[in-house]
């Protein structure tokens, strides 16, 4: 195989990248999943808004904001400072950061949408089973919106894994740290080295068909409730 | 209103809805089937839902055999699932990501050992669904489902049953397989139970009290016969105006196949449908199936014809036609009579006559 030991490396890497932020989005995108998918607030359109930003702005423009929030003069990069912890620009923590506002819409969506499907039948009918609403969120609600969690995680997972622009402005080029396969793809094409460049960039054709397989098989579960 | 089981049920709800206001005040026995009867729209099913907790009305009174669950003035409302009611929705809605029996130890196994008064084996064997245990919800017929639900609802030993039109979601023949279900439920359960429905004739066969709405409010309320003799209430019922009386099987003519059901002292003969001597039952007596003469009919082929006395004479919703209430032997039965006939048979309050049943419904 054609694979030198940094793209490997680079692999790896986008790998632990990619796990990382799905976990935390999965986390972080539950509960606002929910608040956009129930609540009746005027403030709903705004968030709703804000998490979908990332849709449609170039992604060099989410990097450079956070570029500045997290440099030594942004509040983040100051707070960094001030914990002991240096500034995130240029390493790990600050690209999973990166990353997980970059996939934000591809999580929360999904979720919320699955939320909404339930409807707020089966949270009646748990509440005139004795089940609180926090028991009903997990023995009912999750479950039901599983299908919402699989197409979430594959698609954060996918929409990390293909990340370019956020990582150029955020995270540089430093191999094992920050260098992730799309970087290398472009170092490769740099250097004029087609055939490296092939390699890694099959391999991703070959990982979003995949996943975009998955996920159509997945669309077709039908209803979620009955 | 009974006294022995708690005080009762006392219902005050008020809500403002765009285009609808609920404005009830109900007291309510303490046992029996209540029917909350009504036209879709009347508000019935937002009574169901604010006495469940489903909906929380402003302004709100509410207390069941001795516990309140809402009382506005003090800021008291406890949320449903403190609630301890049972509630089978009108379309199937069993948990699809759950077995049936999964379903079914939902809420189950979310109330204290010590509360569960009625036992797994009970409930799946009142409602007839020992063999749907490992299904999927999604394999089971509407019917099925239904009483499942309702299974599932008496599990958790509520000590109140509301059910929105279980059988409106169903075609006539889940109704009929459901009935007898629910009858059974009426028969053995000793805790009031609110029943939604639109159809009369659920409302015949099930009720005991019941509470008539029209546009969110109450517009009668009391023991069924009592209320469907009602002679400003018929109007509504149109073709379904009559009464129900409660009789007994009594006697079985082999050689024209009729049973005699008593009720009260009255004795009506009815198609032998095979009921048990004295299996109790309930008769309907539609107002278009009695008619009035002054002297008992000889070469008629009616075959219910008792003495009775106008006890008043009422509208009805033709102006060809009128509602005449009728006493046989304090038993109320109406009548429905042109105008012109009331007029020549010159039917006045207190005048004896005889009337002729010509159909008698056995429920």
């Amino acid at each position: 195989m054609g694979l030198t030991a940094e793209d490997w490396g680079a692999i790896r890497l986008t790998l632990e990248l990619a796990s990382l932020s799905t976990i935390l989005l999965l986390l972080i995108g539950t509960p606002i999943a929910w608040w956009l998918a129930r609540s009746r607030s005027w403030w709903r359109r705004p968030v709703a808004a804000v998490v979908a930003l990332p849709l449609v702005l170039p992604p060099t423009v989410i990097g450079f904001y956070l570029l500045v929030t997290m440099g030594p003069n942004g509040p983040l990069g100051q707070l960094t400072q001030a914990l002991g912890l240096g500034l995130l620009p240029f390493t790990f923590p600050g690209l999973v950061i990166g990353s997980v506002i970059y996939s934000m819409p591809f999580v929360i969506q999904p979720v919320q949408n699955a939320f909404q499907a339930i409807g707020d039948r089966p949270l009646e009918v748990a509440a005139t089973l004795r089940a609180s609403p926090l028991d009903t969120f997990f023995t009912v609600v999750l479950p039901l919106a599983r299908p919402g969690y699989l197409t979430a995680a594959v698609l954060g997972f996918a929409h990390t894994v293909g990340e370019f622009g956020v990582v150029l402005m955020l995270g540089g080029n430093i191999a094992n740290r920050t260098r992730v396969v799309s970087i290398q793809i472009y170092n490769h094409v740099e250097a004029l080295e087609y055939t490296q460049a092939h390699w890694l960039a099959g391999i991703l054709v070959v990982f979003a068909f995949l996943v975009l397989l998955t996920l159509y098989s997945l669309g077709n579960r039908g209803q979620v409730w009955r | 209103m009974s006294a022995d089981v708690g005080d009762g049920i006392a219902a005050r709800f008020h809500i403002a809805f765009p285009g609808f206001t609920l404005d009830v005040d109900l007291h309510l026995p303490g046992r029996g089937v209540i029917a909350l009867f009504g036209a879709s729209g009347s508000g019935k099913t937002t009574v169901l839902r604010c006495v469940a907790g489903l909906q929380r009305a402003a302004a709100g009174y509410l207390r069941v055999n001795g516990e309140t669950w809402q009382d506005e003035a003090q800021g008291h409302f406890l949320p449903t699932h403190r609630r301890p009611l049972g509630y089978v929705f009108q379309e199937a809605s069993l948990f699809s990501h759950l077995s049936v029996r999964r379903n079914l130890a939902f809420g189950q196994q979310r109330i204290p050992v010590a509360d569960r008064r009625v036992s797994w084996g009970q409930a799946i064997e009142l409602l007839g669904i020992g063999h749907l245990l490992e299904r999927a919800p999604g394999g089971l017929s509407g019917g099925e489902r239904q009483r499942v639900g309702i299974a599932r609802a008496l599990l958790t030993s509520p000590r109140i049953l509301l059910l929105d039109e279980p059988l409106a979601a169903l075609d006539h023949q889940r109704k009929q397989e459901i009935l007898p279900y629910l009858e059974r439920l009426h028969d053995e359960l000793s805790i009031p139970v609110l029943y939604v429905s639109h159809a009369p004739d659920e409302v015949a066969r099930l009720a005991d009290h019941l509470v008539v709405m029209e546009a969110g409010r109450v517009l009668a309320a009391g023991p069924l016969s009592e209320t469907l003799a009602r002679l400003d209430l018929p109007i509504r019922l149109g073709e379904d105006a009559g009464v129900v009386l409660a009789g007994r099987v009594a006697e079985r003519d082999e050689r024209w196949h009729l049973l005699r059901v008593e009720c009260g002292t009255q004795s009506l003969w009815v198609r032998d449908s095979g009921l048990p001597l004295g299996r109790a039952v309930r008769v309907r007596i539609l107002a278009r199936d009695v008619s009035v003469v002054l002297e008992p009919g000889t070469g008629t082929s009616i075959q219910n014809t008792l003495p009775a006395r106008v006890d008043s004479l009422g509208a009805d919703d033709h102006p060809a036609l009128a509602l005449v209430k009728l006493q046989v032997n304090g038993t109320a039965l109406l009548a429905r009579v042109t105008c012109r006939a009331a007029e020549q048979l010159g039917l006045a309050p207190g005048l004896p006559v005889w009337i002729q049943i010509k159909a008698v419904a056995v429920l």
